[in-house]
């Protein structure tokens, strides 16, 4: 065996190692991307239903229903980045820090009625702590500007009214 | 008082971190014996000064000196002394102290055991290790500084987030980080090398131990938290490919390819430049895995201490470490002239591909950690990548690495032939196959194979030793005396294999857990995988720091009692925090695991689930560990130690 054909073989064999994951990786980013969409997104160019999205935003006062449901508790509530809401439904034990005004980010599909069927709900374990994607997504409804100081409070959010665009 | 001592002595720690930078790399390449022998000295004093430092920071929390900005922020009078004394490396500025504490220990260690080495090599090892401490004191000092004083002090602190105030996750920073930082070893020993530009055996031999020990830690530490997500924060899950996790796993993959290209390095002199280059890589996704998400760049779950604005030192400083060793290994590593040929089929050939396919491991799952922050930057697009790519893609790339890690002990060194040598594990695929298809009802293919790749590596593990002691060839006594033999680096490599099945067991097993989400009034009761669930009462339980409430679920099969599960959800006053305390009985072949969730009058919410060989997880990193420590005690795999030696006579 020459040096010659051992830095081949080694050559192959890399090959095969890097080109599989990078074709393993190819395909699982085709499927398995998962978008974050704030609900005025959702309001504006609703995605297709099925897919695989994870929605966030504020949980908005007042409209928390909890029931039980065969057994199963069940919970309905509303996302809101200040411009537009979605009802979210959710099936399962809900994170210890959630609660109104809180930002949530909620991972599940969109049904044909618009609505969000929440397969997972994450809440920050710190109560003054903003989600990242919540905060972009208040930044652009224009709730929060960051040269203007720190986020208005958390219980305050889904009640404050919209700056005017440009003012 | 204290404090102000801690302060001094962290200041003095960096000052002496530059000394034994600057004063051994320069001392070994203008040849200043003086400079040289100075190193060890200086290394010894940096380690004593941050120990001075880190118990400066302990005291002040063990005394409740809430003066000090980081005690009042992070402790409360009412906490239990152990989570006093572990809080320290619970925050933000603990932990990155107690990181370079662990990093001057290895300075020291270097120092104290390296008699054996040639004086210019531990001379460059120490300095490269005393200047990277350097770079990370002078982050401690400047950006985050554990000795910064608060007036007017507060009457109590704000008390320590109540998920971190548990027995295992006190203990999960320091394995880990001693395990992170100990690949700083090998990378400082690969820097030197590329200065020197030489590499020999007697280099391997000194860069596999330092691996291995590393490895071994930082298996024990990501198993530690894996296990602490499965108890503490009550998902039911043990790995959910946060980029927390992924940031410790990357360091393990090379880590592990670093372990076994050492080997052959020491072996057989061959596949140098690669091993340079993965112990360069090996302690920079150490480094990285450890800042970066420190500095809240990578947005994780559950990430505990992270402050943005912290990020732009910490990226610089990472830049220069790594960039200036790839530099010095870009332009120094075509001397290091490569010897050793091997064929393709030989147990380097073997040990080739298993870096190969560990590499490619460490970069699909460091493509889906970082994907998200270069979609955000490029394309401002916020995409999360979830577990189905990590599955998707690390799940094949393990298949043939699997298969290799059997086949690559039994092959000889230099050349061998596939044949004999699959002869010899027939029996062992054999065996995998009828495990596999076993497991193979239902349509999902995860289960057969992982059932089937652990027999197939806990078997091979055995064949190994099978065939090294011809069990059944020879006569019994002549295998034992054969097997009492056999060095311990080789029940080291099969015990380690074998832990890795194990662990691989686990994973399949979990992969048939079930689990319901009920709610119950007291006496009702629920079925979940033929047990019956009755939640008997709720009550109320005070703890030290917390209120509790507390349920009492009764588990029965076919009408027999088999174990009270009492899961609580704890609320702690001060953080205003409430944390569910998940109750688990395991018999180490399935876990029974009850949350408690709220209350809704008078229905409990109840979360069950049965978790078939869960334990077997953290048995398998426990497993491995021991045989990576079993290695690491071969004698003949020391320096200084190559052979007992009679003793000296004196002169």
């Amino acid at each position: 065996m020459t040096r010659k054909r051992r830095r081949l073989w080694v050559l192959l064999a890399c090959g095969v190692g890097l080109g599989s994951a990078t074709a393993l990786s190819l395909s699982a980013f085709r499927s398995n991307l998962v978008f974050f969409v704030a609900p005025s997104d959702v309001a504006a160019s609703p995605p297709p239903p099925g897919r695989s999205l994870r929605l966030g935003g504020l949980v908005e006062a007042g409209s928390v229903q909890k029931s039980v449901m065969g057994g199963q508790p069940a919970t309905r509530f509303r996302v809101t980045d200040g411009r537009a809401s979605v009802a979210v439904s959710y099936v399962g034990i809900l994170p210890d820090l959630f609660r109104e005004g809180q930002g949530v980010v909620t991972l599940g599909t969109l049904r044909p009625d618009g609505s969000f069927r929440a397969s997972e709900v994450l809440a920050k374990h710190d109560e003054t702590y903003m989600p990242k994607d919540v905060a972009d997504a208040l930044k652009r409804s224009g709730l929060w500007r960051p040269s203007e100081g720190a986020p208005p409070p958390a219980a305050s959010w889904n009640t404050l009214a919209v700056p005017k665009q440009g003012g | 008082m204290i404090p102000e001592l801690g302060h001094f002595a962290l200041a003095l720690a960096c000052a002496l971190a530059a000394a034994q930078g600057a004063v051994s790399l320069f001392g070994a390449q203008a040849n200043q014996p003086r400079m040289i022998a100075a190193a060890p000295a200086l290394a010894v004093g940096q380690l004593i000064a941050l120990a001075g430092a880190f118990g400066a920071l302990v005291w002040s929390s063990v005394v409740d000196d809430f003066s000090v900005l980081n005690v009042a922020e992070n402790s409360h009078s009412l906490k239990p002394l152990l989570y006093k004394i572990t809080g320290t490396w619970g925050n933000h500025e603990g932990s990155i102290l107690l990181w370079c504490l662990i990093l001057a220990l290895c300075g020291g260690v270097v120092a104290a055991f390296g008699r054996e080495l040639p004086s210019a090599l531990r001379a460059r090892v120490i300095g490269v290790l005393g200047a990277t401490s350097a770079g990370f004191l002078l982050f401690a000092l400047t950006e985050s500084n554990p000795f910064i004083r608060l007036w007017p002090p507060p009457a109590d602190g704000r008390d320590m987030n109540p998920l971190l105030q548990d027995p295992g996750l006190a203990f999960h920073p320091p394995i880990l980080y001693a395990g992170y930082v100990g690949f700083a070893i090998p990378f400082a020993f690969a820097v030197a090398a590329l200065l020197e530009g030489r590499i020999d055996a007697a280099w391997g031999r000194w860069v596999r131990p330092w691996a291995l020990g590393s490895w071994c830690l930082l298996s024990g530490g990501i198993a530690l938290g894996s296990w602490w997500a499965y108890y503490e924060l009550g998902w039911g899950g043990y790995w959910f490919w946060d980029p927390v996790e992924n940031a410790s796993l990357l360091p393990w993959l090379t880590g592990t390819a670093l372990l076994h290209s050492a080997i052959v390095v020491e072996k057989r002199e061959a596949l140098k430049v690669w091993t340079v280059l993965l112990a360069i890589g090996t302690f920079s996704l150490s480094l990285s895995g450890t800042f970066l998400v420190r500095s809240g760049i990578l947005n994780s779950v559950h990430a505990f201490a992270n402050d943005p604005a912290r990020g732009v030192f910490i990226l610089g400083l990472l830049a220069l470490v790594i960039g200036t060793a790839l530099a010095l290994f870009a332009l120094r590593a075509p001397v290091l002239a490569p010897s050793g040929l091997f064929s393709p089929i030989s147990r380097e050939g073997a040990l080739v591909l298993n870096n190969i396919f560990l590499c490619s491991i460490a970069a699909v799952v460091l493509t889906g950690t970082t994907y998200p922050l270069f979609a955000q930057l490029l394309a401002g697009a916020q995409i999360s990548v979830g577990p189905p790519f990590f599955e998707a893609t690390v799940f094949p790339l393990a298949v043939p690495l699997f298969a290799a890690m059997s086949i690559g002990p039994v092959l000889s060194w230099k050349r061998a032939a596939l044949a004999p040598a699959l002869m010899r594990l027939w029996w062992v695929a054999l065996v995998a196959l009828v495990v596999g298809l076993s497991a193979a009802w239902g349509f999902r293919a995860l289960p057969p194979l992982a059932f089937g790749a652990a027999a197939w590596l806990i078997l091979g593990a055995f064949a190994d030793i099978v065939g090294r002691v011809r069990l059944f060839r020879l006569p019994l006594g002549a295998s034992r005396s054969r097997a009492a033999g056999l060095p311990l680096a080789a029940w080291g490599a099969a015990i380690g294999h074998a832990g890795l099945g194990v662990t691989v067991a686990g994973i399949a097993g979990m992969s048939l857990a079930s689990h319901a989400i009920v709610a119950l009034k007291p006496g009702q009761s629920t079925p979940l995988a033929g047990y019956t669930w009755t939640l008997e009462e709720l009550h109320d339980a005070d703890g030290p720091n917390y209120m509790a409430r507390v349920a009492i679920i009764e588990v029965a099969r076919g009408g027999r009692h088999v174990i009270t599960l009492t899961p609580s959800r704890r609320s702690f006053p001060v953080q205003r925090t409430t944390v569910t305390d998940a109750a688990i009985h395991t018999n180490l072949l399935f876990d029974l695991y009850a949350v408690l969730g709220e209350e809704r009058d008078g229905t409990a919410v109840l979360r069950l689930h049965v978790n078939p060989l869960a334990p077997w997880i953290w048995l398998g990193a426990l497993v491995m560990a021991i045989g990576g420590g079993l290695s690491l005690a071969d004698r003949r795999l020391r320096v200084g130690a190559p052979a007992r030696r009679p003793l000296a006579v004196p002169a």
